[in-house]
C-alpha cells in the first residue's frame, strides 16, 4: 500500500500498542499475537494518533532526533503497517 | 534434571487459562482430556486472580480465557478486568452459544479485547450436529454482535471430514459475518480428536482441495481478512515446532488448577504436572520438574538430537511422539526423519475407510465411561 503526503495515520482501533517492562521494549497486541517493535518503530507509531499528517511526522522525528532525511525510512516502515493492519489511512479532511 | 544446561528460561508470553471444562456443546474433536470429568474441582474467583497476577509478573501478555466454555464462569467479568487493569490482552475463546448482547458490552467495558467465536459448520445441520446442540444461529447472531460493539472479529472452524468439503460456504460464510481474521483450524489429533480420529481425518486428496480454495480466497481477500491456516500435521513431512519450545512461552493451567506446558499435556505419564494451589507460578515455570522435563536438546533421542533442525521445530511435538509411539522422548513420528513415520503414513493410507462408526461426542457421561472409576 502506498502513502499519500495528506494521509493521517491513526493507530488501529483493534490493535494496542504497549510497553513491555519484561521484554524493555513497545508491542503490538492483537488477537492471538504479538509484535515486538525496535525502538525507532515505536517513536513512529507513537506519533499516528490520527492528528498528525504524514510529512508532519517525519518532521517531529527529524527534530527530536535531530538529524534530517528520515521520509524513506519513515514511509517504508508506515507502509509495513498499513499492511499489517496496525494503522488505518485516514485521509485529511 | 533432564533440561539443557546451557539454554537460558524465557519467560512465558502466553497464559492459557482454562476456566472450566463445563461446557454446553459436546464437540466430539474437543482438544480437553478424555477424563476431564474427574477434574472438575474448579479455582475459585481469588485463585485465579493471583495467577493472572503472578503469570502477568513473569512476563506473560497474551491471555486466553478459554475451557470448556469460559461463560459458564460467572466471575469471568471480575477476572477480564483484573487482566485488563494488568495489561494484558484479553482473548475470550467462546463457543458463543448463549452470549447476550448485554455481556458482549459488559466484558467490553471491564476491557476484554478480542472474541473468538467458532462456528462448527457453515450451515444449520451440520453445524447442530456436531455441537450436540442447536446453536448455528445464535452463533451467527452473536458474530455480529461482536462485531457491532468494535472487538476484532475472529471466526474459528475447526476442519475434519464431516465439513472440509464445504471449505467454499466456509469462507464464504466468514465473508458475509465480516470477520476480521478466519482461522481455518486443521483438526489437531489429541484428546477427543484422537479417540474420533478414524471418522475426522480426512484424505490427502480432500487436504488438498479445500487448501487450494483457502489459498486462493487468502489472496483475493488480502487486506480485508485475515486468514489463519492451521496446517494439518500429519500431511506435512516435518513436525510443528509445538508450543514454540516446551517451557519457552506457553503457560496452561487447567481448571482444577494444574499448570501445563501445553493444553494436551495432562495426556502425558509420569508428567506430575504441579498445581496453583501448591506452587507460585513462578516456582511452577522455573523450578517444577514438568516444565524442565523437554527444556533445551539433552532430553532428544536420535535422529533430533544430532538434526540441525532441532533448534527450528524443538522436536516437534511430545504428546503426539507419546500418542503414536508410548515413548514421549521419541521424535514426533510426523517428521519423514522419524523411524517410526510409518506409523503416520499406515493412517493416512486408512483414512475415508471407515464411515460406519459414530463419533464419540464430548460429554460428561462419555467422560465416565471412557475412564473407569479408581
Amino acid at each position: 500500500m502506498t502513502l499519500a503526503a495528506t494521509t493521517v495515520p491513526t493507530f488501529s482501533p483493534t490493535h494496542r500498542l504497549q510497553w513491555e517492562e519484561s521484554q524493555q521494549k513497545y508491542v503490538i497486541l492483537y488477537p492471538e499475537g504479538m509484535v515486538e517493535l525496535s525502538e525507532s518503530a515505536a517513536e513512529i507509531l507513537k506519533l499516528c494518533d490520527g492528528t498528525r499528517a504524514f510529512p508532519e511526522i517525519v518532521t517531529e522525528l527529524e527534530q527530536k532526533f535531530e538529524t534530517d532525511g528520515l521520509t524513506d525510512d519513515v514511509r517504508e516502515f508506515l507502509e509495513i503497517a498499513l499492511d499489517n493492519g496496525w494503522i488505518k489511512d485516514r485521509p485529511h479532511h | 534434571m533432564a533440561g539443557s544446561k546451557t539454554a537460558p528460561i524465557t519467560n512465558p508470553r502466553w497464559l492459557l487459562a482454562e476456566l472450566t471444562y463445563r461446557c454446553p456443546l459436546q464437540c466430539p474433536y474437543c482438544s480437553n482430556p478424555l477424563d476431564f470429568a474427574e477434574h472438575l474441582n474448579e479455582l475459585g474467583t481469588d485463585e485465579w486472580l493471583r495467577v493472572l497476577s503472578e503469570a502477568r509478573a513473569m512476563g506473560a501478555v497474551q491471555l486466553g480465557f478459554s475451557g470448556g466454555e469460559p461463560l459458564t464462569r460467572g466471575d469471568l467479568t471480575t477476572l477480564v478486568r483484573h487482566a485488563r487493569a494488568l495489561g494484558y490482552y484479553s482473548n475470550l475463546i467462546t463457543s458463543g452459544y448463549g452470549l447476550s448482547e448485554e455481556k458482549i458490552v459488559e466484558l467490553r467495558t471491564a476491557g476484554l479485547d478480542h472474541i473468538q467465536v467458532s462456528i462448527q459448520a457453515p450451515e444449520k445441520t451440520l453445524n447442530d450436529q456436531l455441537a450436540g446442540t442447536e446453536s448455528f444461529e445464535n452463533k451467527k447472531q452473536v458474530a455480529r454482535l461482536v462485531k457491532k460493539h468494535g472487538y476484532p472479529m475472529v471466526l474459528c472452524v475447526v476442519i475434519h471430514r464431516r465439513n472440509i468439503h464445504q471449505m467454499r460456504e466456509i469462507l464464504e460464510m466468514a465473508i458475509e459475518l465480516q470477520a476480521d481474521y478466519l482461522e481455518l483450524a486443521n483438526t489437531q489429533y489429541y484428546g477427543w480428536a484422537h479417540l474420533n480420529r478414524e471418522q475426522l481425518l480426512p484424505t490427502r486428496e480432500q487436504f488438498e482441495q479445500a487448501e487450494a480454495i483457502a489459498q486462493e480466497y487468502k489472496k483475493a481477500l488480502q487486506g480485508k481478512m485475515k486468514i489463519y491456516y492451521v496446517v494439518p500435521d500429519y500431511y506435512e513431512d516435518r513436525p510443528k515446532a509445538c508450543m514454540n519450545g516446551w517451557g519457552t512461552t506457553f503457560l496452561t493451567i487447567a481448571p482444577d488448577g494444574m499448570a501445563l506446558p501445553c493444553h494436551a499435556a495432562r495426556e502425558l505419564p509420569d508428567l506430575r504436572c504441579p498445581n496453583v494451589r501448591d506452587m507460585s507460578i513462578r516456582d511452577i515455570w522455573l523450578h517444577s520438574e514438568a516444565f524442565n522435563a523437554f527444556r533445551g536438546d539433552e532430553w532428544m533421542q536420535e535422529p533430533c538430537r544430532s538434526c540441525p533442525e532441532k533448534a527450528k521445530d524443538f522436536g516437534g511435538c511430545r504428546c503426539q511422539a507419546y500418542l503414536m509411539t508410548g515413548d514421549t522422548r521419541r521424535t514426533d513420528p510426523v517428521c519423514g526423519l522419524s523411524p517410526d513415520r510409518h506409523l503416520i503414513d499406515r493412517i493416512i493410507s486408512a483414512a475415508g475407510q471407515s464411515e460406519a462408526r459414530p463419533l464419540t461426542f464430548r460429554n460428561v457421561r462419555n467422560s465416565k465411561a471412557l475412564v473407569p472409576p479408581h
